[in-house]
C-alpha cells in the first residue's frame, strides 16, 4: 500500500508491472483526494510511460512520492530505465513519432496531462522521466 | 491461460472488459475477436468498456485495430460505455479513435449495430462506407 507521507519503488519488468504501476497511481491519487479526471489523467500518463519504460528502455523502475508544499498536495513519479536513451528529446515528444510500434501519442501525450514533465536521458545510459500533477 | 470472454448473441458479439487488462491480454483478446467474427460470420462486434477506468494509447489502439479488421471482415464494431473521466484524458492525450463507433450505453450500442446489420444506418461520423452501402430495404425489415 502507498504510504500517503513516504514513497515507493515499484519494478517495471513485465506488461504485468504496468497495471501494478498503474493501480498503485490510482491508489496514490485517491488517497490525494484527486477529482475522478485528475486521477484518470495521472493514471493514464503514468500507463503510458511504465510501457516506454519497458519497451523503450528494457524495463526500469518507478518511485511514487506524495508531495505537499503548503496546503497543496501532489504525486510525483520518476521513471528510470538503463536502456539505450533517446538521442533526440525534442523529436521524441512529437505527437506520432515512434521508433516503436506504438502510436507515438507516450511521451508527448503523457506531458499534456500532467502539469510537470521533465525528460532526461543519454545515449546508451539510460532515461528518466519525471511528472508531478497537483491536487 | 487468461482471456476475456467473447459472447455470441444471434448475429454479434459481445465483450465486456472487465478487468485492468495488461497488453498481451488485450493482443489476445483482438486476436480472439478477429477469429470469432470470421468463425461465426458476425455481422457486428459490442465492445462494452463501462468498467475500464482508464483507457490508454495501447487500449485506444486495440479498438482501433479490432474496428478495422471488424470492418474487413463485414462486420460493425460499437464501443460502447465509456466513462467521461476517460472520455477527457482521451481528448488530451490526443487519442481521436478514427474509425471507432461510439454508444453511450449497451442498449443503444445494439440498437446501432442492429441497424448496420440491416443496412439501413447511414454511418456515423467517419469511414462508415461499407456499411449500409445498400441503402435501400429501409422498411422491408432486417431479414439476413
Amino acid at each position: 500500500m502507498a504510504d500517503p507521507s513516504g514513497s515507493e519503488t515499484l519494478p517495471i519488468r513485465t506488461s504485468t508491472d504496468v497495471v501494478q504501476v498503474r493501480q498503485a497511481v490510482r491508489r496514490a491519487v485517491t488517497q490525494l483526494g484527486f477529482s475522478l479526471v485528475d486521477q484518470t489523467k495521472m493514471v493514464t500518463a503514468a500507463s503510458e510511460l511504465a510501457r516506454n519504460t519497458l519497451e523503450y528502455g528494457g524495463g526500469g523502475t518507478v518511485r511514487l512520492e506524495t508531495l505537499q508544499e503548503g496546503a497543496r498536495r501532489g504525486l510525483r513519479l520518476t521513471f528510470e530505465d538503463q536502456g539505450p536513451g533517446i538521442p533526440d528529446v525534442e523529436r521524441a515528444l512529437t505527437d506520432g513519432y515512434t521508433t516503436g510500434s506504438g502510436m507515438g501519442l507516450g511521451l508527448g501525450g503523457a506531458r499534456r496531462l500532467v502539469n510537470e514533465f521533465a525528460v532526461t536521458s543519454e545515449v546508451g545510459v539510460g532515461t528518466r522521466v519525471v511528472i508531478a500533477r497537483w491536487k | 491461460m487468461e482471456r476475456i470472454p467473447i459472447l455470441k448473441m444471434g448475429e454479434f458479439l459481445l465483450v465486456t472488459i472487465q478487468v485492468d487488462m495488461h497488453d498481451r491480454l488485450a493482443l489476445q483478446l483482438q486476436d480472439d475477436l478477429t477469429n470469432r467474427i470470421s468463425q461465426t460470420g458476425a455481422k457486428g462486434v459490442l465492445i462494452d468498456i463501462s468498467a475500464l477506468d482508464i483507457v490508454d494509447s495501447f487500449i485506444g489502439r486495440m479498438l482501433a485495430n479490432i474496428s478495422l479488421m471488424s470492418r474487413v471482415l463485414d462486420a460493425a464494431t460499437v464501443v460502447v460505455g465509456m466513462q467521461p473521466a476517460v472520455a477527457i484524458t482521451l481528448v488530451e492525450l490526443g487519442l481521436t479513435l478514427p474509425g471507432i463507433r461510439t454508444a453511450l450505453n449497451v442498449e443503444k450500442g445494439m440498437e446501432l449495430l442492429r441497424a448496420y446489420a440491416a443496412g439501413v444506418a447511414s454511418g456515423g461520423g467517419d469511414g462508415g462506407a461499407n456499411v449500409g452501402a445498400d441503402g435501400e430495404g429501409a422498411d422491408g425489415g432486417p431479414v439476413r
